[in-house]
């Protein structure tokens, strides 16, 4: 800095820059503060979709973020006085069969057994045959199923409420945190929350659209559970169990999929 | 979002423009897929989608937020004049000789145009909610019309968003620098030759 004569420093002043110069110099902050912006995009998003994960599953910071948006849901909007649209039957929709998952063994419906093992039991599982089911109150309704792909059909089902089936078959499970559901063979399985299977639109069904279930609908028991995607709503189930476990296994979570997949 | 919705809709895509039986263009031929490497990415798009989903709706909210305390809504809100001139100014940028209404900061087409955009923000972010939770959000999927046409609003409002793009970039373009450089800069220079002979 210049010094004058008696020794205290002079301000220095730029001189007035004109319009046309101080133009340029926005210009150029702005193009600077484009390409941070740009940079920190792209940082950002590697960010984001770095991080080791199974092949065919989702990076684990978007998992953790689907996760978050669980959370939210469960303490904000969801709630079990909250029911999906019901239709008249008029309103019923031409079936798409989509997902032969676990159904590859025949099933006779006379052998068939539903195994149940409730919360916090080790001993042997309930088994439970179709006219045991019956015997609970019976439940109709007509909803619109809605696939995770988009699609969407009014189906009616009939069949039994899960919480019904749960306070019957299972005392004291309501509380556990989870329940988890598996073809007999094993090859398909769902994990859903206990709020959302207690929802008194969650049923176990042996009549789709005033018939028996037929095979391929997943004869001669399956979950619909209209509060979720259908991936939740497994076909032919060989067994319930109510788990401790926040998050079960589940098929098509381990392939990427939202766990929660609410609606 | 405009992506990671593309694969989501791949999954399902049924819309098409045509009469009755005859499909005039299908959302989307194969060629569009098979360019953007879209399909089998569902799962992928959805959790992008719903993580995204956070800084569009945090972002729209700090624009709207920003521009009603700074008072700059007052630059961008159509007049009762807009209308009438925005056709003026429309006719005229696509070759026809009408002379332009008085331009301010943005032309009364421009005004209808970003009001427009921030207003299918909403909306986007409304349908997109019906879609994501229609049994939590009944009322709201109900006031759409029901799940479906949910779907069809928030597709739609997505195509508006493209056509809004290309149409700006072309305008961008065919503005030139000084506009451009306005853009960047946040400011705009008049009368630069007066200015230097002072």
């Amino acid at each position: 800095m210049p010094i004058n004569k008696d020794g205290a420093t002079e301000k220095r002043v730029n001189p007035p820059l004109s319009a046309e110069e101080q133009l340029r110099r926005r210009t150029r902050r702005g193009f600077i503060g484009l390409g941070i912006g740009a940079a920190a995009a792209i940082g950002g998003w590697e960010w984001l979709m770095s991080g080791a994960h199974e092949e065919g599953d989702i990076p684990p910071r978007l998992r953790s973020i689907l996760q978050a948006n669980e959370s939210v849901v469960r303490k904000t909007i969801y709630s079990n006085d909250n029911l999906a649209k019901t239709y008249p039957a008029s309103a019923i929709g031409e079936i798409k069969v989509n997902g032969e998952l676990g159904m590859d063994d025949d099933v006779e419906p006379g052998e068939w057994r539903l195994e149940v093992v409730p919360f916090g039991q080790s001993g042997p599982a309930l088994k439970l045959d179709l006219d045991d089911l019956r015997r609970l109150p019976r439940h109709e309704e007509t909803i619109d199923f809605k696939c995770i792909e988009g699609w969407s059909t009014v189906t009616q089902f009939a069949g039994a409420r899960f919480s019904d089936f749960t306070a019957k078959f299972a005392r004291g499970s309501a509380g556990a945190p989870s329940v988890s559901m598996e073809t007999p063979d094993g090859e398909y399985y769902v994990g859903l929350d206990m709020h959302s299977a207690l929802h008194p639109q969650t049923l176990l069904a042996w009549e789709m659209n005033g018939e028996p279930l037929e095979d391929e609908h997943g004869a001669p028991l399956r979950l619909v559970i209209p509060v979720k995607y259908g991936v939740k709503s497994i076909k032919r189930i060989g067994k319930v169990e109510y788990v401790g476990e926040r998050r079960p296994d589940d098929y098509w979570a381990e392939r990427g999929y939202d766990w929660y997949a609410g609606l | 979002m405009i992506a990671s919705g593309t694969m989501i809709y791949w999954a399902y895509d049924p819309y098409k423009v045509g009469i009755s039986g005859f499909t005039l263009f299908h959302f989307f031929p194969d060629w569009f897929y098979n360019a953007t490497q879209v399909p089998h990415k569902l799962a992928l798009g959805m959790a992008i989608h719903f993580a995204f989903a956070w800084l569009f709706a945090i972002n729209g909210i700090a624009y709207l937020v920003y521009t009603v305390v700074s008072g700059e809504w007052r630059e961008l809100a159509p007049d009762r004049k807009a209308f009438r001139e925005a056709i003026q100014v429309t006719m005229h940028d696509l070759g026809f000789k009408v002379p332009l209404p008085p331009q301010r900061r943005y032309n009364a087409a421009q005004r209808i145009t970003y009001s427009s955009i921030i207003l299918m923000g909403g909306l986007s972010l409304v349908t997109g909610l019906a879609i994501y939770k229609p049994a939590q959000l009944y009322w709201l999927a109900a006031f759409l019309g029901g799940y479906e046409w949910a779907r069809f609003e928030h597709f739609w409002l997505t195509m508006g968003y493209v056509a809004f793009f290309v149409i700006h970039i072309v305008q961008v373009i065919r503005a030139g620098w000084p506009n451009f450089r306005a853009m960047v800069s946040g400011y705009d220079v008049e009368g630069v030759e007066a200015h230097h002979a002072d």
